[in-house]
């Protein structure tokens, strides 16, 4: 099984990862960050797209210690160490939520349903949890 | 085409498990080839063996073993998602002194290397939960 990992295609793959759900409360958020980083340890192109509640964890001043959980925001600041770079926030889902780009970890670009449509297109394979 | 899917749906919790299920016996009786089955956070329970089910209930976790063995389908539990919540094959079991693997022998434990080699080996990648 492991042999397979050899195999892999040479050609980059383009995974685009959408992130739906707030950071705390349900686990999703960490499932999408683990496996966006696997995609990028592996040396995939990796697109990142916080969207409805997902923009939440994008907010500054986190701490999750008070709930005995890991603080999401920090891992998401290392994004780039990993080599994600194209990391983007729904302008849409944070104007609903009455959130700032002000409010938002450093590195974060705007992204609109438009761009989001392109960008899912134009990707190999796409997650969305 | 080569189809892999993603599994994060706890069994009997969601609809999500048992549609993934049926999922991936039809694309077997329709010919696909089902590359690998990734069970991922609360899916992991999907490859659980020590389970009890109700005489005219559908035991899942049985039919997935099933259907893996019948078809020798590549199957993987993640290691991060699997050892946390108790199922551990005959290895991981060893390796952490219980007396019993909890996992079906039809799954491996693996990391999620094998995730993103099925992403890139395959023409499609759903996820279920």
């Amino acid at each position: 099984m492991t042999d397979k990992l050899t195999t892999a295609r040479p050609a980059k793959s383009s995974i685009t990862f959408i992130s739906r759900s707030a950071p705390y409360g349900r686990n999703r958020a960490n499932l999408c960050l683990d496996m966006a980083l696997a995609c990028a340890v592996f040396e995939q192109n990796v697109n990142y797209v916080f969207l409805d509640d997902g923009v939440y964890q994008l907010l500054k001043g986190q701490d999750g210690a008070a709930i005995q959980s890991k603080t999401l925001g920090n891992a998401l600041e290392t994004l780039a160490l990993y080599g994600i770079e194209s990391v983007y926030a729904d302008q849409q889902s944070l104007k609903e939520r009455s959130i700032d780009m002000a409010d938002l970890l450093p590195g974060m670009q705007l992204i609109d349903n438009g761009a989001i449509s392109k960008l899912i297109d134009s990707s190999d394979t796409v997650f969305n949890l | 085409m080569k189809f892999s899917l993603v599994i994060y749906a706890a069994p009997y919790s969601t609809e999500s498990a048992a549609t993934a299920l049926r999922f991936a016996k039809s694309l077997v009786l329709q010919g696909h080839e089902l590359y690998r089955l990734f069970f991922f956070g609360d899916g992991v329970h999907n490859a659980s063996k020590l389970t009890v089910v109700a005489q005219d209930e559908i035991n899942l976790q049985q039919q997935w073993s099933e259907l893996i063995e019948e078809h020798d389908i590549d199957s993987v539990i993640c290691v991060s998602s699997a050892l946390r919540r108790g199922v551990l094959d005959q290895t991981e079991a060893k390796r952490h002194e219980f007396g019993i693997a909890s996992a079906h022998e039809s799954s491996e434990v693996a990391g999620l290397g094998q995730l993103v080699d099925a992403i890139l080996h395959s023409d499609r990648v759903v996820n279920f939960g």
